[in-house]
């Protein structure tokens, strides 16, 4: 388990982390989401040893290891830009970890046999990072992370550089490496879809702080604040209130707590048909209906019809308005 | 900007022919000149006791200045490049400074120090140490010329390449020095070359401040260049251009060495405006005084230019700005 | 941040980073910035009206005046001639453009005692082509352009490599002739790199020594330049002499590099 107290850490006026705490239960494959400058990677490092946190501590399986040396925490980095060593071949970027712990030889080449193998790269032990692609680097990357047997691995939005394709199919490999090798993992990421895809448990971080922390599920169904609510998922506003466009149910005849609207537009994504609404005081709405139910209310572009949330009105505006505020 | 046919020509004798005028015809001729009376008589001006010890003197003294200065290039550069600390942009500025100051300033400058009323001239006289007029002097003139270029070699190299894979050794437990020597070394070792190879370009062709400190006493504190300026106030022309037949072939071969080394390769020059700038890292030497921030960023296509076009696709350039 | 990663880490192995970094900071000042000193200081020994007398001399003002007079000749040559081989080397395609790319660095690989010599068997009282320079201030023109032009090419060459072509079609789209993407377009952003490239031309023009004390004729009141004149100074016993003239040109490099800093953080500044 890797548990985060109270940390801190500033860079000369910027605070990049305000007392954030947090814990990564063992084997589980825990995301860091957040957008650019919530101070997810600093967080990250910090656990890592790459920078040193101004107030607080981490602890990785019961051990302090807040002014340990990153050579000395049992780690495994993944950086976004995998940080190959250029210089190297496959095999020996794979085997550096081993080389620089003095195992013997054989020993080093059969488990970096045996790694290459688990990530796909049999065959390319030879090869120099520069006639990988970015994808193969990436597992080479990890490969040589995982080669130590770290007690944590830590991913840097991992693939962040690489396109979309490339991307999805290998946060689809790393859930289906994770099942197998089941290593503590923390990744970073700003990509909701990613998280939500791979994670067993989210922190959401905005501001220099932890939002929520929570299953997948959890935090989509059940956002603490206006941020987790935005950033997990479209949102529309409705009333005082924040709801999914697919929460919303639409009516000819009026209901209890509804509201009158005006159908703007309406725009057929196959199963799935958007319509853009207007409300009475003039606020725009967008509700995500399937076929079946837009076909039943046969709508066009300037019907009357009545909306409502299909779920508890959750009056987040007022629940956290500075958390609000800031995130506007 | 497309220039028409006509003035593309026009542009390039203009170019070519300033550069024939004052660069080609003027270095085809010292192997004309020297050559023009036979080859056994440049043998045997450059073989005579006098040019055989300058010979060794320009060498021995280039063996300990270049070993010294890429020490030191090495070390300040990557506190340069990796580290923040007080005067920092104080010692950045004096490292330039040999580049900019007359070395006739540099010599002069040295005698003030170590000459028999220098500053430590006394002390050193009765400790027995002479260094002006002597070889001490020579060296400590060279030293002075050449320090710069590792430095400015190397920085510019170590910011390029980053310090992620230097973390990256940290993280499968690497230490410093192991990382330094694995990671840090290779990563550099061509910047290290070229600045070597600047370096005793220099340190063989040095000629003002050496001329200063030397003495010029010959079989003893004559260096080639200093040969080449006697036997030419000798009148002994044929021995003039023999030996400077010498350092023109020493000076051609530095360019052949500047170009061999990769990353360096002309190749890379097309008119295309999409190719590496590191072939450019020794005029970033100067321009590096000129521009200290121009290429701290830059982007990382440049780094990864070796990349089998196959693979460019999947790897889109580097973001500059990076999450906190 | 990655630099105050480091920081963060070289907090932990400071011990050795931090000798290194003493030791080089020392071997600095051992090397250049004692004997620098020794100059400022010891240009004083004879009081301030010496200091004067030595370069207020009608020998030291008008060398002073020559070498900076060349200097800024010979940067200003350097930026239209440096700029146009510039231009020529990186969009021009003709045969042997490799080996004259090579070739332009040879004034900085050949010793400048040589490249006076080849000067004067070039453009001297031998000349071949019976062009006679030798003893001129033209000759001194000719001898620094020779070791100086290197520096305006190797300065604006990467910027145009690097310059983004599609400013130029977007301006050829919208109209413009040649000229006025050349002088509105190119320009402007070659500018910084050309500044720069002039300016190390003319500090090292100033300090040049090798190349010109043969073919200048080091005539006083015409071709001696200030490098010349300390040396003939320092021959002839005159320590203090020397280092007060050699104070003005260093403070002329310093000025020179200051200048050059500047303008790195104006160019740094103009290309965001």
């Amino acid at each position: 388990m890797i548990l985060v107290e109270r940390v801190t850490k500033r860079f000369g006026d910027y605070v990049a982390l305000d007392d954030v705490s947090l814990s990564v239960p063992d084997g589980s494959l825990t995301a860091l989401l957040g957008p650019s400058g919530s101070g997810k990677s600093t967080l990250l490092r910090i656990i890592g040893g790459l920078e040193s946190p101004d107030v607080g501590s981490v602890t990785i399986h019961g051990e302090d290891q807040t002014s340990v040396a990153p050579q000395r925490r049992g780690i495994g980095f993944v950086f976004q830009h995998y940080a190959a060593f250029k210089h190297m071949t496959v095999r020996d970027n794979v085997a550096f970890g081993l080389a620089v712990r003095k195992r013997p030889k054989a020993e080093i080449a059969s488990r970096v046999d045996e790694l290459l193998e688990i990530v796909g790269l049999a065959g390319y032990q030879t090869r120099y990072p520069s006639q990988l692609s970015g994808g193969q680097r990436q597992r080479m990357a990890l490969a040589r992370a995982l080669a130590v047997e770290p007690r944590v691995l830590l991913l840097d939005e991992p693939f962040g550089a690489l396109d979309a394709k490339v991307r999805a199919d290998l946060r689809e490999w790393l859930r289906k490496l994770h099942d197998e090798v089941h290593v503590t993992t923390l990744l970073v990421t700003h990509d909701q879809e990613e998280a939500m895809s791979i994670a067993d448990q989210i922190a959401v971080m905005d501001h220099s702080r932890i939002e929520q922390v929570g299953t997948p599920r959890e935090l989509y169904d059940r956002p603490e604040t206006p941020f987790v609510m935005r950033f997990l998922g479209p949102v529309t506003q409705l009333g005082d209130a924040l709801v999914r466009p697919h929460d919303i149910a639409l009516s000819v005849e009026p209901r209890a707590g509804s509201f009158e609207a005006q159908v703007a537009r309406v725009v057929h994504l196959g199963f799935e048909v958007r319509t853009e609404l207007v409300l009475g005081d003039g606020q725009e709405l967008a509700v995500q209906l399937t076929r079946g139910e837009a076909d039943e209310l046969e709508l066009a572009v300037g019907d009357i019809v009545h909306v409502r949330s299909t779920v508890l009105p959750r009056a987040l505006a007022t629940r956290a308005p500075e958390a609000d505020a800031l995130s506007a | 900007m497309t220039v028409d046919r006509r003035w593309q020509i026009s542009l390039r004798v203009l170019a070519l022919g300033y550069l024939a005028l004052l660069l080609l015809v003027p270095v085809a001729l010292i192997f004309y000149r020297t050559f023009e009376h036979g080859v056994g008589a440049v043998w045997d001006s450059i073989t005579t006791p006098a040019a055989i010890h300058a010979f060794q003197l320009t060498l021995e003294v280039t063996a300990i200045a270049v070993p010294l200065n890429t020490l030191f290039g090495i070390v300040m550069a990557v506190a340069l490049a990796r580290g923040e600390w007080r005067g920092k942009g104080l010692v950045n500025a004096v490292i330039d400074l040999p580049f900019a100051i007359s070395p006739v300033v540099i010599g002069l400058s040295l005698i003030l120090v170590y000459g028999t009323r220098g500053w430590l001239g006394g002390a050193l006289a009765d400790a027995g140490v002479q260094v002006i007029f002597s070889v001490p002097g020579i060296v400590l003139a060279t030293i002075f010329v050449s320090l710069p270029f590792v430095v400015r070699e190397v920085t510019p190299v170590l910011k390029e390449v980053g310090d992620e894979q230097e973390q990256a050794a940290a993280t499968l437990g690497a230490g410093g020095w192991t990382t330094f020597r694995r990671i840090t070394l290779p990563s550099i070792r061509w910047g290290v070359a070229y600045g070597v190879v600047l370096s005793v370009a220099r340190c063989i062709g040095e000629f003002g401040a050496v001329s200063v400190v030397s003495g010029k006493i010959a079989g003893q504190t004559e260096t080639l260049t200093l040969l080449v300026e006697k036997r030419f106030g000798n009148f002994d022309l044929a021995g003039a251009y023999a030996a400077s037949a010498l350092l023109a072939l020493i000076a051609l071969a530095t360019l052949l060495a500047m170009t061999a080394i990769p990353g360096r390769s002309p190749d890379d020059l097309r008119p295309s405006g999409t190719v590496s700038r590191r072939r450019f890292a020794t005029r970033d030497v100067r321009r590096s005084i000129a521009a200290p921030s121009h290429r701290v960023r830059r982007p990382a296509s440049t780094i990864r230019r070796h990349t089998t076009r196959a693979h460019r696709e999947t790897d889109p350039p580097r973001r500059e700005e990076g999450d906190t | 941040m990655s630099a105050l990663a480091v920081t963060a880490r070289s907090a932990r192995r400071s011990h050795t980073g931090a000798l290194g970094l003493g030791v080089a900071t020392l071997y600095l000042s051992v090397i250049v910035l004692l004997p620098l000193s020794a100059v400022l200081v010891r240009s004083l020994d004879g009081g301030v009206g010496a200091f004067w007398d030595a370069v207020s001399s009608r020998q030291a003002v008008a060398a002073l005046r020559f070498t900076l007079l060349v200097s800024l000749a010979t940067a200003a040559i350097n930026v239209a001639g440096g700029t146009l081989i510039a231009w020529v080397l990186v969009r021009d395609r003709f045969p042997g453009k490799r080996i004259v790319n090579a070739l332009i660095d040879l004034p900085f690989a050949l010793p400048t005692i040589v490249a006076g010599l080849v000067l004067l068997t070039l453009y001297g009282p031998r000349s071949p082509f019976g062009i006679d320079l030798a003893y001129t201030q033209s000759a001194v023109l000719l001898a620094l352009l020779f070791v100086t032009l290197p520096f305006v090419i190797r300065s604006v060459q990467p910027v145009l490599i690097e310059l983004d072509r599609e400013m130029e079609e977007a301006a050829l789209s919208l109209g413009a002739r040649n000229a006025t993407i050349f002088r509105r377009i190119v320009l402007p952003n070659l500018v910084p790199a050309i500044l720069s490239g002039a300016a190390l031309a003319f500090a090292r023009a100033v300090g040049e020594f090798g190349s010109v004390v043969l073919i200048s004729g080091n005539i006083p009141f015409r071709t001696q330049v200030g490098s010349v004149y300390v040396f003939k100074l320092i021959e002839s016993d005159a320590p203090v002499s020397a280092a007060a003239v050699s104070t003005v040109l260093l403070l002329v490099s310093l000025a020179v590099l200051l200048g050059i800093r500047a303008l790195g953080h104006w160019g740094a500044r103009h290309d965001r």
